[in-house]
């Protein structure tokens, strides 16, 4: 007879939400604050501080005066108290970073260096992340960025946002809110007003981008959100890969980070950015966390654009995010990779939206939803084929994993197809970690923390497989670490 | 000598339901028992036991591996100290890779040992040297564990795990169920191979089939969750001609 089956019980789980955050220390360093509230006066204020031109200061009060207008969305499968938007500060600074204008490298403060450090993020150009270029993003400011004289060589412009609207004004103006519009959303609308800073990225024609490009957000600040704004643009023919990394103190309380990321791909161009979300995700009683509200988009503008996202989500008390694609060039790409890691009480509710317009596009949407504890994870995603998306072609596959008889997973696609030659393919599969698996391992001498990192890495494996290989073994320690103290 | 393992009047509750009710057993180092029985005798559950699975409570008696007392240990603790399963339903991992997994068991048994870990390289060449004696195709070793493999496939895998991680006790649970002969054959072969003065085996069937390949020491008959009968290998040729009801009648 075989075995019966037995899912893990209410108290092992107990051990398994019983996670260490590693990154949750405060950097000690004096920092200018602009008062909580958002007015006119203070996206004024910022963009003043930016020394922005009167455009962008106009198009921030346009997303102003939209954003009052607009209700906070209610419709994704989250919950939590009404945020209070006048109690937020919109603007944190270290001083350091932002008196006597920018700095080289040599000169940034001590203090911020250490903190990099201690992330593993060195602000330097050597050592072990040589192949990768670095944008370091703290609080409000972009405090470093590595390799830029390199990369410029090859006329690979990569810069914090503030830079680029200062010295590449022509190209922010002519792609700024073309695939995200300052009256996209409500976390949009927000984030158009009063972004402080973010990467900027632009490949010219032809050039493959020969390192990895990054940003590494930290918030530090108590009582400020992070509205931090990503423009990547390759042009014809041109290749990139971007990664994004995100950590932030444990605190009681929690913070916003509304980000908004475009990405722009030309003829033949090829985008691929990689997201590992590591934001403080609370206690295990729910206590403090980020919000993480993002917006993110591709368009593929041109003929044969590719544009991929893979996403690692296991931070964040709430993530609010659906990396989409617009496929309006033909025989154009997209793909979406993600595992989202829910656990304690975590919530995340995120996809992706694929928009077929041109003809021959294709898209493929790969989801891995982990949850454990209270964790509730929920797919929702939109595969929409326009008139014109002449033989389209989709393939969705959502997986989810529970862990525990207290998580939840959801899966929410929506299809739209106005087109009859389109072929879409869904798969979708629950399981649950059984007794059955662990003991199996723990029968080889596997640890049980161990087996389940292993159980957990498994499943999530065709995503992890998609990560640039630096950051692969990172996001396969932090789905262990994650977990540990999984089984008692 | 103490006896490898030792089972004295063992009573096993599962889910509030006895099955095993008052087991002796004990089973030399170097020796190879079989222990017989018809469904329901309580055979998996004295394997499951014996490996410290969760959910199967010891009421009464006590099991002594190497002389210790092992009724409190954990599963991985007592993998660690040389006890291995051969599981009658293999559990699938999916998309966790053959070898991998198989080196993070042997290095988790080395770095309990004190010995130093392999490396992957050291570890491969371990594997394709096993592989190639169990006559297992290499394709399988790299497919995540036991998805996708078919009954015989995973029964082969067992065996595989148990010749890399080389225990001093191995209990084979009804590793012959869904066999063909050939795929037997190849279980009884890795089997014999590993037979030897520093290891025993605990051999769990239904029938009698698979004491042809690998000749037991000793044959025990569970029936009602206790050892009814014990003898030597000719004992399960009897069982098969005559039948367990036999066997309970001349206890009873």
């Amino acid at each position: 007879m075989p075995e019966p089956q037995r899912t893990l019980g209410a108290a092992e789980v107990e051990q398994l939400v019983e996670r260490e955050y590693a990154y949750g220390f405060v950097t000690d360093i004096e920092t200018e604050v602009v008062p909580p509230g958002l007015s006119e006066d203070v996206i004024r204020l910022i963009s003043e501080k930016k020394e922005e031109p009167q455009w962008l200061l106009d198009w921030r009060l346009r997303a102003y005066e939209m954003w009052q207008g607009m209700t906070e969305p209610n419709w994704a499968k989250v919950s939590y108290p009404k945020i209070d938007y006048d109690a937020i500060s919109y603007y944190a600074a270290p001083k350091s970073a932002v008196e006597d204008g920018p700095k080289s490298l040599d000169d940034i403060d001590p203090e911020l260096r250490r903190t990099y450090e201690k992330l593993g993020i060195p602000l330097v150009e050597q050592q072990r992340l040589a192949g990768v270029a670095v944008d370091a993003v703290f609080d409000s400011v972009s405090v470093a960025t590595t390799f830029k004289e390199k990369l410029a060589e090859l006329g690979v412009i990569f810069c914090s946002f503030s830079e680029a609207v200062k010295e590449h004004p022509e190209l922010v103006r002519k792609y700024l809110g073309t695939v995200v519009p300052h009256t996209d959303n409500f976390f949009a609308s927000l984030n158009s007003a009063v972004f402080s800073d973010g990467s900027f990225v632009y490949v010219p024609k032809g050039v493959r981008c020969p390192m990895e490009l990054s940003t590494y957000f930290r918030i530090n600040a108590s009582e400020t959100g992070q509205f931090e704004r990503t423009l990547i643009i390759a042009d014809e023919g041109s290749y990139v890969s971007y990664l994004e990394g995100c950590t932030a103190p444990m605190r009681d309380e929690n913070q916003l980070h509304a980000a908004v990321v475009e990405l722009v791909a030309l003829e033949d161009a090829r985008i691929k950015y990689s997201t590992v979300q590591n934001w403080y995700p609370g206690d295990k009683n729910g206590v403090g966390g980020i919000y993480n509200f993002v917006t993110k988009r591709g368009k593929c503008a041109g003929a044969r654009s590719h544009i991929s996202w893979t996403q690692v989500e296991t931070g964040s008390a709430i993530t609010w995010k659906y990396p989409s694609c617009i496929l309006l060039g033909d025989d154009s790409i997209g793909e979406f990779y993600s595992v989202a890691l829910t656990a304690n009480r975590q919530q995340a509710d995120t996809g992706t939206k694929m928009i077929h317009i041109g003809q021959n596009t294709k898209s493929t949407i790969i989801s891995k939803g982990i949850s454990a504890g209270h964790g509730q994870n929920t797919y929702r995603g939109q595969v929409k084929v326009l008139p014109g998306a002449s033989n389209a072609r989709n393939f969705s596959q959502c997986d989810s994993l529970l862990i525990g008889p207290d998580s939840g997973a959801h899966t929410v696609p929506y299809i739209d197809v106005a087109n009859p030659e389109a072929q879409l393919e869904h798969e979708a599969s629950t399981s649950r970690i059984g007794e059955d698996q662990l003991f199996y391992c723990r029968q080889r001498g596997i640890d049980p923390e161990e087996a389940v990192s292993l159980i957990v890495n498994g499943f999530a494996r065709d995503v992890l497989s998609e990560l640039p290989m630096e950051f692969a073994v990172e996001a396969q320690k932090l789905l262990g670490v994650s977990l540990e103290g999984a089984v008692g | 000598m103490t006896p490898l393992l030792e089972i004295c009047g063992l009573h096993v509750e599962v889910e509030g339901r006895e099955i095993l009710r008052g087991l002796d057993l004990e089973i030399p180092l170097g020796e190879t028992h079989a222990v017989m029985g018809p469904n329901g005798s309580g055979k998996s559950t004295l394997a499951h036991v014996i490996a410290g699975r969760e959910g199967y409570e010891i009421t009464k008696g006590i099991i002594r591996y190497g002389g210790e007392d092992v009724s409190e240990l954990e599963p991985e603790e007592r993998a660690r100290k040389g006890v291995f399963l051969a599981f009658q339903y293999p559990v699938e991992i999916p998309g966790v890779n053959n070898t991998y997994f198989l080196k993070a068991a042997v290095n988790e048994i080395r770095k309990h040992r004190g010995q130093p870990e392999l490396d992957a390289v050291d570890f491969l060449s371990l594997m394709r040297d096993r592989v190639k004696l169990l006559d297992f195709d290499e394709d399988l070793i790299k497919r995540p564990v036991n998805e996708g493999f078919s009954g015989g496939e995973k029964k082969r895998n067992e065996i595989l795990q148990m010749t890399v991680l080389e225990p001093t006790l191995a209990v084979l649970d009804e590793t012959d169920s869904g066999l063909d002969i050939d795929a037997l054959r190849i279980v009884a072969e890795g089997v014999n191979r590993m037979r030897s003065p520093e290891r025993s085996f605990l051999v769990i069937t239904h029938y009698q089939r698979l004491l042809n390949h690998i000749v037991p020491d000793r044959v025990h008959v569970l029936q009602e969750g206790r050892i009814v009968e014990s003898g030597g290998s000719g004992l399960a040729l009897r069982l098969e001609a005559e039948g367990y009801g036999k066997a309970a009648a001349v206890t009873a």
